[in-house]
């Protein structure tokens, strides 16, 4: 039994293929059905995303599985297979168990460290335990790789620190103010990203959320959207008085805020710190304002540039999430090698129990005068006997050890194991 | 025995202030607990030295230059280890534990024999007005640190620096806080010190204030913590202002407490 992985992913293809060989609703289960009916792939666990589509087997014979996956893949899309192929990506054995743990720690995101990855293989697990395409390999394989997900997460900080322009803000006003809960934001213009940025200030506990659009009409529906208060555009100066956070993005062609405005407001405030954030482009707000006192002005560039050093952190602790993940692999590819043993200990049992049942039936046929407690008590010892006997090769196989695959020859050879129990299993 | 104790109270305030000052540059948490290990048992050392000296001389160690270098940073100590357990900020002991350590080794370098005191010296109103006066200079020390952490962090949002320390300090508005309660606690006690110093010259020297060098330097630094205090609740001024404000006023405060002895002649000479 072999892992293996076959996928596409942001890096080898284009969203046109992606999509394409994406298993969105209905056609996940109808794919993993299809999967598991191929012959020789024993467990299927399938990861669709919109950056990666991955599928995870463990398989008999990998050449063969391989092969018969690419036309499945080929025939369940309709697509011809050149159309991809060159796109796919085939790792096997400790290969792929690296990819699949890489993938889990969000490594091999697009944005490094987001956390969505995680969610999805989740996802994708419990679907395959409904579909009971996962076996015992792919359920420990999958485990492992939440595990250590969360390792790399709680270990590293590759998580940490924003890497978008709207929590970049919030991390920033965290800086600026001691707690976030009595803070007032104001949201001068009503964009995407302003929106963005007010509901994740929001979740970190802001109250109270006051909206100035030119469309007033615009303005109320927002507001609405967050319990917050309306105020006409031509107030928004009056208002700024009660707001300690201000995300302007109004579109319009000149400064809607200058100094002078910003000196009076601050008087008027007596000096309360103000956080202000412009996102709009051109500026709105005069830069000459970040030189006035506890005034802090950051515009796109400055919290794309926030963005941009995290992600060059966050790159720093991959490498040391990565050595994380170098430790999982071992330790799951120690686990693999000592399944290898899992039918030698299962026959040299067999046959103890064997032998025993054997010649303790004998033994009743002949002693026909034994009570039944002194035969229960023979039984007894028979067992005890051959537990005992075969204890030490069991732990002996069981041990991690280098030469195992010499160990699991020589019992078989000893005990006169023939391997008919391995085809079982 | 006395001198055994402070030399071990020195030598771990050494190691704090060092652990304390690579912390700048790396965050850590086993550097802060060490930081915090060497600085408790520095000070469990000190307080046991400060007590013995105490007992042994039958005064408050005040008297000598020694005596009142040692004390303040005990006092400094105790304000730091209290303002520690309320703001949790593991990077002031970077701003803080310096200072510390820099009073303790000019202390050493003093002649540290105990002197016995004059008699016109010898009244309650010298344990009393000492007390004050140090407790007061301790919050201002603590608040100076305040004051520079402030101004780091002020600056670096200003500029949009934002890596490194500016990870590590806490919010401007945290830092503007804790500046302003550290001088709303050591204002009224600075001005209990001067008044209970009037008081006491007056019983001594026969006059309320004689514009000792030592009396005008310490009402230079309480106007300043006046002005910063004032400003703040007409005007609302904060922040920036109020940083260089604490830390000028804790710069004069230095000076009143070592440069006027070299500089002046000065009733408040230490024998």
């Amino acid at each position: 039994m072999k892992i293996l992985v076959i996928g596409v992913n942001h890096k080898t293809a284009d969203v046109e293929v992606r999509e394409k060989l994406a298993f969105n609703g209905e056609k996940l289960s109808k794919g993993i059905a299809g999967l598991c009916a191929l012959k020789n792939i024993n467990e299927v666990v399938l990861l669709s995303t919109c950056n990666r589509v991955e599928l995870y087997a463990s398989v008999d014979n990998t050449e063969t599985a391989i092969n018969r996956i690419k036309v499945f893949l080929s025939e369940f899309h309709a697509i011809p297979l050149e159309s991809f192929e060159s796109s796919l990506y085939v790792l096997c054995g400790t290969e792929a168990v690296r990819h699949i743990l890489r993938v889990a720690s969000s490594l091999d995101s697009m944005v490094l460290g987001e956390p969505q990855i995680l969610g999805q293989l989740k996802d994708a697990f419990s679907t395959a335990l409904k579909e009971k395409s996962s076996g015992i390999l792919l359920n420990k394989l999958m485990k492992k790789a939440i595990s250590t997900a969360k390792r790399t997460r709680t270990e590293t900080k590759i998580a940490e620190n924003a890497v978008s322009i709207s929590f970049a803000a919030v991390e920033l006003a965290k800086k600026i103010f001691n707690d976030l809960s009595g803070m007032s934001v104001m949201l001068l213009g009503a964009g995407e990203m302003a929106e963005l940025a007010a509901r994740h200030l929001l979740n970190c506990g802001v109250k109270n959320v006051i909206v100035a659009n030119r469309t007033y009409e615009t303005g109320c529906r927002l507001a609405e959207e967050f319990c917050g208060k309306p105020v006409r555009f031509e107030e928004f100066k009056s208002e700024m008085l009660f707001s300690d956070i201000v995300i302007c993005s109004t579109g319009a062609p000149a400064y809607v805020l200058n100094r002078d405005d910003m000196h009076t407001i601050m008087k008027e405030r007596r000096q309360k710190p103000v956080f202000l954030i412009d996102i709009s482009v051109p500026r709105n707000i005069d830069p000459d304002i970040n030189k006035l006192e506890n005034i802090y002005l950051y515009d796109v560039d400055d919290l794309q540039e926030v963005v941009n050093t995290n992600m060059t952190e966050r790159q720093k602790e991959a490498d040391l999430a990565g050595e994380i993940v170098e430790e999982e692999v071992e330790s799951f590819m120690r686990w693999i090698s000592s399944l290898k043993a899992v039918p030698a200990i299962i026959s040299l049992r067999q046959k103890a129990e064997m032998i025993r049942s054997e010649e303790f039936s004998r033994l009743r046929n002949r002693l026909k005068s034994v009570s039944d407690e002194d035969m229960q008590a023979i039984e007894y010892m028979a067992a005890a006997i051959t537990n005992k006997l075969i204890h030490a090769p069991m732990v002996a196989l069981k041990d991690d050890c280098e030469d195992r695959q010499e160990m699991i020859a020589l019992i078989k050879k000893l005990y006169a194991l023939n391997g008919d129990h391995d085809d079982k299993k | 025995m006395t001198t055994l104790l402070f030399e071990l109270a020195l030598t771990f305030y050494f190691a704090a202030a060092i652990v304390s000052l690579s912390e700048l540059f790396r965050e850590s948490k086993g550097a802060s607990k060490m930081m915090f290990a060497f600085a408790f048992a520095g000070f469990a050392l000190h307080t046991v030295g400060v007590a013995a000296r105490y007992i042994s001389t039958g005064q408050i160690p005040i008297t000598s230059m020694h005596e009142a270098s040692s004390f303040f940073a005990w006092c400094v100590m105790l304000v730091f280890l209290i303002i520690s357990r309320k703001y949790k900020i593991g990077i002031m002991a970077s701003f803080t534990m310096p200072v510390i350590f820099l009073l303790m080794l000019s202390a050493s370098i003093m002649p540290r024999e105990a002197t016995p005191l004059s008699p016109t010296l010898k009244s309650y109103w010298l344990a009393i007005h000492t007390l004050l006066a140090f407790l007061g200079n301790a919050a201002f020390a603590v608040a100076f640190g305040a004051g520079i952490m402030y101004l780091i962090q002020d600056a670096n949002l200003k500029s949009k620096r934002l890596n490194g320390i500016f990870q590590r300090l806490p919010s401007v508005q945290t830092l503007d806080d804790m500046n302003y309660r550290l001088i709303s606690a050591g204002f009224p006690l600075l001005t209990l010190a001067i008044i209970t110093g009037a008081l006491w010259a007056e019983s001594a020297w026969g006059s309320y204030w004689r514009w000792d060098p030592k009396e005008v330097w310490s009402l230079i630094a309480w106007l300043i913590y006046a002005i910063v205090i004032h400003v703040r609740l007409v005007a609302g001024w904060r922040g920036k202002k109020a940083a260089m404000l604490s830390i000028l006023g804790f710069l004069v405060l230095l000076f009143t407490f070592f440069g006027v002895n070299y500089f002046h002649n000065t009733l408040h000479r230490f024998p």
